[in-house]
């Protein structure tokens, strides 16, 4: 601990002493991020053919973006994301199959706002526990909700799933096509809008505060922060965008199955983000890209082995890569913040 | 009541397996999500002892724990015993991993059917007990879930071997200056936790069945018996599993359509409540 008086008389005072130029740089957005963003238009180009797959891509950055906001910032360790991907799933389902409302971005809008509900709802018995506890009640909320989608066939469809989604033209111009393009560029634009708003907020004080209660919660009490306020908060934020993610598949794809709510997918989409690294954005995106890729790659040869080198990979992470696949990033990083501070 | 009885003889049988997860997950902390792959090992080893190799049941239920206990210790010194220290979240990651690799391994080995087992004749049929069809080989289950709650339970609160686990986990630094050999007192725990969880795996092929999706399938079962009961207790792991088994086989009997909803819901009901579980320390 350093004494809190100054030791020095050239300081003004104890703001003074806080050095805000680390994230005043990490909020302006840096020459290789304009290169990241190239991609998906590149990906338009090169693989015109596999736009269903680029779409599945989008959606899955962002219900990794989600869980990266709950898991890599604010530090809850959950089992049943599924569940707000689900509800946002069957939410923007039934919105069009049961009152006949197709329109994609009211959906989307309707399907947020739903799963948000839900997060406010189980926010409070989430956040009661720790550790195990906490785990436990993610994983099941997660199977209640499946449970519940299951038994309730006449809403849901049960396990054939909710048919009869149709989608109005998006804006009322663009109608979706059978090769997916409308699909493709309104999934990467959702994608590209929650990404930059969850920069913003990882980057505001309250993202930092997170970050803080995530290294330290016992202290944050101390410094004037609500604990639970800012987690609830966070849950609730990230259930709204698992929503928007689980909205968007449903309307590209028309369909809802129930596997949207599976114990499988929660533990898929932690995996892919851990996978890219969890703790920054780019790693949800970078898992996503990786992950789904390598899936639609490797199924086609042997599911068996697929499942064989996700787990060895998955213990291969834990043991040796601790900070996924962005983990690499690091040490050019740090060699180019050297190079800034020396200017 | 037949209906209850069985309720009590499947509680008993999660109870076999989840005792050994209340070792290594209630005692030691490790969050091991692959306790379920221990016991489809052993489950394997006694379908291949008793079927393929001709020995009798019992004895094939035997070496199934040994195994299984011989493959937790080789893997505690490899693995599990680097991640001691380490964050729930890498824990999960790591369990969750070695889970597919499990499965991916049984059903290479052994293809994606269900395995058949032959009971022995005196586990088959059933007996009249004051009024009640009674199955022999839940009869059965039942006994051997209370010999071994009531062993471990002794075990853990009245040996030697009892006292210097409690000491290893709670105060490792503390143990190790009074001279208890920490490393060797935890490799002991890990193989009798895997060798419980081997053991129920055997005894429970006739009742859960055998197939490479054993390990994830029941890992929520099994999770749930610890978190209800308590991290480390004995005592709460049985009263939670005695009432998972009841709820779960009165709601099928009972109220079909809502089905697994209501273990869930009894679940995440109960932490709320209590936190700590049924019988927690803390």
């Amino acid at each position: 601990m350093t004494p809190l008086t100054p030791t020095s008389s050239d300081r003004a005072g104890p703001a003074a002493t806080v050095d805000l130029a680390p994230l005043r740089r990490a909020a302006r957005p840096r020459a290789l991020e304009f290169a990241f963003w190239l991609l998906p238009v590149a990906a338009w180009f090169l693989f015109p053919e596999n736009l269903a797959l680029l779409t599945q891509i989008a959606i899955t950055a962002i219900f990794a973006l989600s869980l990266d906001l709950v898991l890599g910032y604010a530090g809850i360790v959950t089992l049943g994301h599924a569940a707000f991907f689900g509800v946002g799933a069957y939410a923007a389902g039934m919105l069009s199959a049961k009152l006949g409302i197709g329109d994609p971005l009211l959906g989307l809008v309707f399907a947020a706002a739903v799963s948000a509900l839900a997060g406010a709802i189980t926010s409070p018995f989430v956040l009661r526990g720790t550790g195990l506890t906490r785990l436990m009640v993610t994983i099941g909320i997660g199977m209640m909700l499946f449970e519940a989608a299951n038994k309730a066939n006449d809403f849901t469809g049960g396990v054939d799933g909710l048919q009869g989604i149709e989608m109005t033209p998006l804006l009322g111009l663009w109608s979706f096509d059978l090769w997916g393009k409308t699909a493709y560029v309104y999934a990467v634009a959702v994608l590209f809008v929650v990404f930059l708003v969850a920069r913003h907020v990882v980057g505001s004080p309250f993202g930092l505060s997170l970050r803080a209660i995530h290294m330290n919660a016992a202290r944050m009490p101390a410094l004037g922060v609500s604990v639970d306020a800012r987690l609830t908060a966070a849950w609730i934020a990230a259930a709204a965008i698992a929503g928007i993610a689980g909205a968007l598949l449903t309307q590209t794809t028309q369909f809802v199955s129930i596997d949207v709510l599976g114990f499988g997918r929660s533990a898929e989409i932690l995996l892919i983000l851990i996978l890219g690294g969890a703790g920054r954005l780019y790693g949800a995106l970078v898992g996503a890209i990786v992950f789904v890729t390598l899936h639609h790659l490797l199924a086609d040869v042997d599911p068996e082995y697929w499942q064989l080198w996700i787990g060895l990979v998955l213990i291969g992470i834990v043991l040796f890569a601790r900070n996924g696949l962005m983990g690499v990033v690091d040490p050019f990083e740090r060699l180019l913040a050297r190079k800034e501070t020396k200017r | 009541m037949t209906v209850v009885f069985d309720g009590i003889a499947s509680g008993m049988l999660l109870f076999l397996i989840a005792v050994g997860l209340s070792v290594t997950l209630g005692l030691m902390n490790f969050v091991n999500l692959a306790h379920g792959a221990f016991a489809m090992f052993g489950g394997y080893v006694c379908v291949v002892a008793s079927g393929r190799w001709g020995i009798p049941f019992l004895p094939a239920v035997v070496l199934a724990a040994l195994a299984t206990a011989a493959l937790g210790a080789l893997l505690e010194r490899l693995l599990f015993r680097r991640l001691y220290g380490a964050s729930q979240l890498d824990q999960v990651l790591f369990s969750i991993g070695l889970v597919f690799v499990a499965m991916a391994i049984a059903r290479w080995g052994f293809g994606p059917a269900q395995q058949p087992i032959r009971l022995p004749a005196w586990l088959q049929g059933q007996v009249h007990l004051g009024g009640l069809d009674i199955g022999v080989y839940r009869a059965f289950l039942v006994g051997l879930g209370l010999a071994v709650a009531y062993g471990l339970h002794r075990a853990i609160g009245v040996t030697r071997f009892g006292a210097r686990l409690r000491a290893s986990v709670d105060k490792p630094d503390v143990a190790r200056g009074m001279g208890i050999d920490v490393d060797r007192v935890f490799v002991v725990t890990f193989a009798l936790g895997s060798g419980l969880a081997g053991l129920g795996g055997a005894v429970g092929v006739e009742l859960l069945g055998l197939d490479p999706s054993f390990p994830l399938r029941y890992l929520v079962y099994f999770l749930i018996v610890v978190a209800v009961g308590g991290s480390g207790s004995i005592p709460g792991s049985l009263i939670a599993a005695i009432l998972i088994g009841v709820c779960d086989v009165a709601g099928k009997y009972w109220m079909p359509q809502i089905g697994a909803f209501i273990i869930y819901t009894v679940m995440v009901v109960m932490l709320i409540v209590r936190p700590h579980g049924l019988l927690g320390r803390k």
